[in-house]
């Protein structure tokens, strides 16, 4: 074996870790699409931010790659399927590789911190183990370590409502990456936070997932943080993607396409 | 002084005037309160009251509680004390049983469980055709079934609680925050687990806290059953009234009292305990 054959491989896996988006519309109400033919290829590593107005379809965007929102049309190609086309249980195993964090963390508030990281393991889980909480050890080791990870370990036996915000977002970052997932997702996971929190949380999203090679889509507001941690900005505007390429190339000009007007550029 | 230019000038018409209701409007509420008025002096034709035993009714109150007195304690633990535990079982029995029911029918009757608007509406049939029809009737009906005795008074209690605990249980699963679940299944969770992981921690409180106040509801009604054959301190109560033993219905009386105290304030307790 050639010491090029590792690198081959992890080519190989981000190869399988693409994510191909073709021609996806979405309307809620018949008429008034929110998502207007978008196409993307985002490659299986690095994070990518996704940058836009309110209301302009972007985390529409995000949730279609999962399904939580069932496009109207178009594919959404990933790990050599059609997730668009899912149903019942191949859907469920197709999202249990990919792990999602909330803007409103979205936490099992009465269970424990623990116990809402493992919740991360549920589709793995038989409903009989969930239901006695009758965890496997090697996930309930794990879980210690993205406590670990997330510096959250002293809180591990809390109730998940006793956090404060940013606490309460590291576990769902824990909790995501639990799935071992090969793509996370990250819907404004910044948005309730206060500034200096929101670039821990962003820090963390990009270190955690970028040491365990996993591609990163963040759905985001704020400019600055897209720019500081992405390796590549999709910029959208009236339901179609208006910029796309790295964060040095994003202009003045560009955000004015993007948001509108300029006096609050100033 | 800018202030003077914030006051609006009046019209120039004189004052501006302002009224809470418009003229139809008060037409409206006049014709009610007439109506309403009309139905109360109908009522009250309908009734029949007699003036005579309206006169006497505060001195035959005060006889029959003199006949109570004293009351005969003898009695209490021969005859009351195994009708009183029956009623505690009556109750406690038919709550579990009405839970047992209940939990489905509810998870039927809840939109954000069962997508299909036929099947919440048979659910939410079954709610209200047992919560509507009164514990004593069910009573009567599982007595001409099974025969007078505690199983009636039982089965009474625990189908006419369906209603009363599907419906709230329904409306707590309704209001468990759509988040937490997005985000399980987001994970990929089967249902099962959903439910389990995702809506169980949510209404857990509010279900504990159905269960106790119907138990307490049923406490209560399981104490009157007897008085149509099903079962408890009822029965009790019934034979020592046909008798005419008043010391003993003042017994039954004071007891049935004691209870509802004793279970009231036990069950505001632990329910100010979950809460």
């Amino acid at each position: 074996m050639d010491a090029s054959a590792p690198i081959k491989s992890s080519a190989a896996e981000d190869g399988a870790r693409t994510l191909h988006i073709r021609h996806l519309f979405k309307e809620y109400r018949a008429g008034q699409p929110v998502l207007r033919d978008v196409s993307l290829t985002i490659e299986g590593r690095g994070l990518t931010a996704i940058i836009g107005p309110s209301g302009t379809g972007k985390s529409t965007l995000v949730r279609c790659i999962n399904r939580l929102v069932d496009p109207t049309s178009g594919e959404i190609i990933f790990r050599g399927q059609n997730l668009a086309g899912l149903r019942g249980r191949e859907l469920r195993h197709a999202r249990r590789r990919i792990g999602m964090v909330f803007q409103e963390y979205n936490l099992v508030e009465r269970l424990t911190v623990i116990e809402n990281v493992l919740c991360g393991r549920l589709g793995y889980l038989p409903v009989w183990r969930a239901w006695l909480r009758r965890f496997p050890p090697a996930d309930i080791a794990r879980a210690f370590d993205l406590l670990d990870a997330v510096g959250l370990s002293a809180h591990a036996t809390q109730r998940a409502d006793q956090l404060s915000g940013g606490q309460r977002q590291r576990v769902g970052i824990a909790r995501a990456l639990m799935q071992e997932p090969d793509l996370l997702l990250a819907d404004e996971p910044t948005s309730s936070l206060d500034p200096k929190t929101s670039v821990e949380i962003m820090e963390l999203i990009a270190r955690r997932a970028g040491e365990r090679d996993i591609p990163v889509i963040v759905n985001i507001h704020n400019v600055d943080l897209a720019k500081r941690y992405a390796d590549r900005i999709i910029g959208m505007a009236r339901g179609t993607v208006v910029f796309d390429g790295p964060p040095q190339a994003l202009e003045h000009s560009h955000l004015i396409d993007i948001y509108g007007g300029e006096g609050w550029l100033e | 002084m800018s202030a003077p230019a914030l006051i609006d000038a009046p019209a120039a018409d004189g004052p501006r005037r302002w009224h809470r209701f418009s003229v139809l409007e008060r037409i409206g509420r006049s014709t009610f309160y007439l109506l309403a008025l009309l139905a109360i002096v109908w009522s009250f034709r309908t009734i029949e009251i007699i003036p005579e035993f309206l006169v006497d009714a505060p001195t035959q109150t005060a006889d029959l509680f003199a006949r109570m007195w004293p009351i005969d304690w003898k009695w209490y633990p021969k005859v009351v004390h195994p009708a009183l535990v029956e009623t505690l079982h009556i109750a406690t029995l038919g709550t579990i049983l009405a839970i047992a029911m209940a939990v489905p029918t509810a998870l039927l009757v809840a939109r954000n469980i069962t997508g299909s608007i036929v099947l919440n509406n048979i659910g939410r049939f079954i709610l209200v055709a047992t919560r509507s029809v009164h514990a004593m009737v069910w009573a009567l009906f599982f007595v001409a079934v099974f025969g007078p005795g505690a199983l009636a008074g039982m089965l009474a209690i625990a189908v006419h609680s369906v209603g009363f605990t599907g419906k709230f249980l329904a409306e707590a699963i309704e209001e468990a925050r759509p988040g937490p679940i997005e985000a399980l299944r987001a994970a990929g969770a089967p249902p099962l687990s959903i439910l389990i992981k995702g809506y169980w921690p949510q209404v857990k409180p509010a279900f504990l806290s159905i269960a106790v106040f119907r138990w307490d509801i049923n406490v209560r009604e399981s104490a009157v059953l007897g008085l149509v054959g099903g079962g408890g301190i009822g029965m009790a109560l019934d034979s020592a009234m046909s008798n005419l033993y008043w010391d003993q219905v003042g017994l039954v009386l004071l007891v049935i009292f004691g209870v509802v105290v004793v279970t009231e304030t036990l069950t505001t307790w632990v329910r100010s305990r979950i809460i």
